[in-house]
């Protein structure tokens, strides 16, 4: 039986692991690489790497300790891609088939498009015949704007006017594999995830959604597993202040019966 | 002593392949030369994309006589990844029609999956149907990483080991003599990925 999914989201903002609220607000939270070694050995199911920097060119110093990270971005990835052997997905500032093939070589095994689609949106479809829409994600950031949802762009800063459902049929019609599917609103927030919105784009969909945004506790995992379509659940900063906490997300999972990877994949 | 050749043909997961590989053990060589495959002790077949451009690289960047006298004659431990599976087949008809090592009897069709979509993608178990030493340590259920549209349909039920549901029940794992083939990607499939490939290098 093929299993729903419990992806781990970590986001780089400067060569740096961090935590996000709201998209405004940014906590260091350390070295990327020793993170990823402990996600991956308590059996995430894929793993999604952001980079959120806006800057091209960024001083590249821990903002907190001022001291610099030798790394760049694509750096990171590279060492990942050699110490955990699951699914990764890469995403930030992917402009041209270029920057994906790049990605793809370096070990990602999917790229994750977000400002790019919305100049151009048969980007998408070029990129799905080159590479196959398996390795396509599109990421999808949406805000409640007076009380209806919104399709943001560029990190949440600009409003592009597709409702949700319109935008996610698009992106589909045009060859996406996923839709990564966050609430600004939510992020960070810790009081779940906006159900009706997961509900509203994964049935008008029939590609995988995979949910983001506001897990604060294992049972809004299985709220969304529940109450929605998603093919996937995925957090960000829930799982770097628990220890082993993908391992016990999944053990929550799997001991209510959602169809989940059994979280005892270390005694096999 | 083991040694490893990854035979090189442009397959896109090569790196993800040896990344694994070579945690496991010193001796992993990605090469598609003839000595390097000669000398080697297990020969592994990497595979993403279509049926048709893999066996187009492989006829071109392979010395497929080589190959075949290793594989074919001196029966050395083989395995093939996902479409390195699916060329084995005599003949596949993804975006045409297109002959393939026919290593081992069948053909490759795309998945009847129903109402579900294709490509399969994501961790899917195995149900066993035969014991192989390539699935030592392994019980029923195990999980593996999948991501393909087309299967590898056996022409003989014996070369099938394990199968896997997903609108239809397909061959995932496949095996003839020395000659392992799964439709999974061990390489992504964490510390069942591992033990997996763990087990095919203790195959002699």
């Amino acid at each position: 039986m093929k299993k729903k999914r419990l992806i781990p989201i970590l986001l780089l903002k400067n060569g740096w692991l961090v935590q996000s609220r709201g998209f405004k607000r940014f906590q260091n939270l350390g070295n990327p690489i020793t993170s990823v070694k402990r996600l991956s050995e308590w059996a995430s199911d894929e793993l999604i790497y952001l980079n959120i920097s806006r800057e091209e060119h960024y001083d590249i110093r821990r903002e907190d300790q001022g001291y610099p990270n030798r790394k760049t971005f694509l750096e990171i990835i590279e060492d990942v891609a050699k110490v955990t052997f699951m699914p990764i997905t890469v995403g930030g500032r992917i402009r041209t088939l270029k920057d994906i093939e790049t990605r793809l070589l370096l070990g990602a095994d999917k790229v994750s498009i977000n400002s790019k689609c919305f100049e151009d949106k048969k980007f998408i479809l070029e990129a799905a015949k080159e590479f196959g829409s398996q390795c396509i994600v599109v990421s999808m950031d949406v805000k409640l704007i007076e009380g209806s949802y919104v399709v943001m762009s560029d990190c949440g800063s600009n409003a592009t006017g597709y409702h949700p459902k319109e935008w996610a049929q698009i992106i589909e019609s045009q060859g996406a594999g996923e839709i990564l599917l966050n609430s600004i609103d939510r992020d960070g927030m810790k009081g779940g995830y906006d159900i009706e919105l997961i509900s509203l784009v994964a049935d008008s969909v029939e590609i995988p959604v995979i949910a983001c945004g506001g897990v604060g506790e294992w049972e809004h995992f299985a709220e969304a597993l529940s109450k929605t379509k998603a093919d996937a659940v995925a957090a960000a900063n829930i799982f770097h202040y628990i220890d082993q906490s993908v391992y016990l997300a999944k053990k929550y999972l799997h001991d209510g019966g959602f169809p989940v990877r059994p979280p005892d994949l270390l005694l096999i | 002593m083991k040694k490893i050749c990854i035979l090189d043909y442009g397959s896109g997961n090569v790196r993800s392949v040896f990344n694994m590989l070579s945690n496991i053990t010193g001796e992993v060589i990605v090469s598609n030369k003839s000595d390097d495959i000669s000398s080697a002790t297990h020969l592994v077949l990497p595979g993403v994309g279509s049926f048709g451009a893999s066996m187009e690289k492989i006829k071109k960047m392979l010395p497929l006589d080589v190959l075949e006298e290793e594989v074919l004659k001196n029966n050395k431990p083989f395995l093939g990844i996902c479409v390195g599976l699916q060329v084995l087949a005599e003949e596949g008809v993804e975006f045409g029609d297109y002959q393939g090592l026919g290593w081992i009897r069948g053909t490759v069709e795309r998945m009847q999956a129903g109402s579900l979509p294709l490509p399969h993608i994501g961790w899917n178990s195995i149900d066993i149907v035969k014991q192989t030493p390539l699935l030592k340590k392994f019980g029923n259920n195990q999980d593996f990483y999948f991501v393909h549209s087309y299967v590898f349909k056996a022409e003989d039920s014996e070369n099938v080991v394990a199968k896997t549901e997903y609108g239809e029940h397909f061959s995932s794992i496949i095996n003839k003599d020395n000659i392992y083939g799964v439709q999974f990607h061990p390489e992504k499939s964490q510390k069942a990925g591992r033990i997996l490939f763990e087990n095919f290098l203790e195959i002699k």
